[in-house]
């Protein structure tokens, strides 16, 4: 992994084999447009990566291309090894890349089990096996330390934080080998966010899963993640390891970029 | 309420929340407040022990409940329960009032004209049901239009035919289906059994089965629905399929029942006494959810206000306005009632 900050393209791991997930030489232009250019990305086995960058800097459109949404207009993506095409969401939900998206995807009249097992519900004689899927999820929540009033509560119910870690822990219990977290501390409050960072923490002690969390908040991300990448306008520009950065120098990158922007803009504008 | 952060042996609470209270009139606003169907069972429970016992001798008499039940609540609970499913995956069929109309005729055509056999032409008649539930659901889900617009048209184009080819005319029940019609709808109690049945098993699939589970996971939040791979069009093109084909039986029903076919009946009517048994008995119009026993519930009060009245010898003329408020007062239960629901929890 690199130690120095290297611009524009970051080296891949010298071996590349052990990673979950790399994403190649990926660009997406839409007409005119290009939203990513030559992004190279990749997650190690059990490593938990925490994707920065501004609005607009395209990780939307990088979180999009991973979880199977939009194909990328080149590039390859590489499942644990092996390249694959992602066709829809729920094709990249069954080779192992779950995602959860900002809107979270529970049904809000459902208890914690059946959002748990939605769609892939168990059944015997075309009947729920609510006993089976209720008992499954508790194990499953009291596994990865997610704590809740009760299964059989209606989601609605529950808090924000809570909500997103029913999602999370329903990626997880998917088998999941690569989760995709967009924006999961969005929205919430220092409590609630503490307690999804627990959960990641969580995840990642036990290592079977590994991560990229979209974040906002440089403290946060540093706390939770092993590496940390940067997403400036479509090109990833910084890659390092979370012990070997700080929150100063990801603050001084990016405004330092902002001041470039804002002195081009200037430039251009008085010429 | 616990914390997931927290590492103490949890402490599993009921899904209400609190260990009931003591005190009985906390318990039974706690059981009104939990249970959807509650306050519609009170409601029918009430009504009938007043018109039992104000007017004993001629409500209670067989003949009245066998009227009560059978002609007048089980069309509205059939149609009620293919209601409640659309109306839980976010959709409603104003046209299934028009299959009750359609289908007896199509039955009369089928032996009288063409000749079928007396059961090939029943089920025939039924299979329309199916197919109009598959137009709805075609223009609905496919071509993207508002259920509410679908159904006003599908239902209007069937109208049309039924007059057009009928003449506007009533028909007689074909002779060769009047053995048959004993089980479908002839026989005194015969519909109400089929309600009955028909609740029984659809209770089964709304809350047993993954298309009921799927049916509120549509109506709950469809895009989230489909990212977890349900395929929500496809369940809005059963229901509707469901709800039509249930409209079919209750139209041969009712054929066979006043043992006439009769271009007058159906229509909007029982499609909306049927929608309004749904809504009464907890069905939110918003989604997500409602309950089959709820809308059997709401068709025994909706009926027993009709016969009660008329047995009581009062003006059918102000039941309108009782069936509005009632409408109107059972919705704004929903609704207050869901937000205690949901702050009864902490």
């Amino acid at each position: 992994m690199t130690a120095e900050p290297v611009p524009g393209v970051p080296e891949p791991t010298a071996d590349g084999s052990g990673d979950a997930l790399r994403v190649e030489h990926i660009s997406k232009r839409f007409g005119a447009v290009t939203a990513l250019h030559d992004v190279n990305l990749h997650l190690g086995q059990g490593e938990v990566l925490g994707l920065l960058g501004d609005n607009g800097a395209g990780k939307s459109t990088l979180i999009k291309i991973m979880c199977g949404f939009q194909p990328p207009t080149s590039g390859r993506i590489v499942l644990e090894g092996q390249e694959v095409t992602l066709k829809s969401v729920d094709h990249a939900r069954t080779l192992g890349i779950d995602t959860v998206f900002q809107d979270l995807a529970l049904i809000n009249e459902l208890t914690v089990y059946h959002n748990m097992f939605l769609n892939r519900e168990r059944t015997r004689w075309t009947l729920l096996s609510n006993r089976s899927m209720r008992r499954t999820a508790q194990a499953e929540l009291d596994r990865i330390g997610v704590n809740i009033p009760s299964v059989d509560a209606e989601v609605a119910k529950l808090s924000g934080g809570q909500r997103q870690a029913i999602a999370v822990a329903r990626a997880v219990t998917s088998n999941a080998k690569v989760l995709l977290l967009d924006e999961p501390l969005a929205a919430m409050g220092a409590k609630e966010g503490a307690m999804i960072l627990e959960l990641v923490k969580d995840l990642k002690s036990q290592g079977q899963v590994s991560i990229i969390m979209i974040m906002h908040n440089y403290g946060q991300a540093l706390e939770v993640c092993d590496r940390i990448n940067l997403l400036q306008h479509g090109e990833i520009t910084f890659d390092k390891l979370a012990k070997d950065t700080s929150v100063q120098e990801l603050n001084d990158i990016v405004i330092e970029e902002y001041r470039r922007a804002l002195a081009d803009r200037q430039r251009s504008a008085s010429a | 309420m616990s914390e997931i952060t927290e590492r103490s042996p949890q402490t599993v609470s009921p899904p209400g929340g609190q260990p009931a209270r003591s005190n009985p009139l906390g318990s039974v606003f706690g059981l009104l407040a939990r249970q959807r169907e509650a306050t519609v069972f009170v409601v029918a429970v009430v009504l009938l022990l007043y018109f039992g016992i104000r007017y004993n001798s001629t409500f209670v008499s067989s003949t009245n409940l066998a009227n009560l039940l059978s002609e007048t609540a089980a069309p509205i609970i059939i149609i009620a329960i293919g209601e409640v499913f659309l109306l839980i995956c976010g959709e409603i069929d104003l046209s299934a009032g028009f299959v009750y109309l359609f289908a007896p005729f199509l039955m009369h055509y089928l032996i009288d004209f063409y000749g079928f056999p007396v059961i090939l032409a029943i089920i025939i008649s039924l299979l329309f049901g199916v197919v109009v539930g598959w137009c709805n659901g075609f223009l609905t889900v496919t071509m993207g239009l508002p259920s509410f617009i679908t159904t006003l048209g599908t239902g209007f184009i069937l109208l049309g035919l039924t007059l057009t080819t009928s003449h506007a005319y009533p028909a007689n029940i074909p002779a060769a289906s009047v053995g048959i019609g004993r089980w479908i709808g002839a026989a005194p109690w015969s519909q109400f059994i089929w309600a009955v049945v028909l609740t029984a098993i659809f209770y089964v699939v709304l809350n047993r089965t993954k298309w009921g589970l799927h049916t509120v996971a549509t109506g709950g939040n469809a895009l989230g629905s489909r990212e977890a791979g349900i395929k929500t069009g496809r369940i809005k093109y059963g229901n509707f399929m469901l709800t039509s084909i249930l409209g079919a039986l209750v139209g041969l029903q009712n054929a066979f029942y006043t043992n006439t076919i009769d271009p007058s009946a159906g229509g909007y009517q029982p499609m909306f006494y049927a929608v309004t048994a749904a809504v009464i008995g907890g069905t939110a119009m918003l989604g997500g959810q409602g309950t089959i026993i709820g809308a059997f519930l709401g068709g025994i009060v909706l009926a027993t206000l009709i016969n009660g009245l008329n047995v009581a010898g009062i003006s059918a003329n102000p039941l309108d306005i009782v069936f509005g408020l009632a409408i109107l007062l059972s919705m704004i239960a929903n609704v207050r009632l869901a937000r205690l629901r949901a702050a009864g929890r902490n």
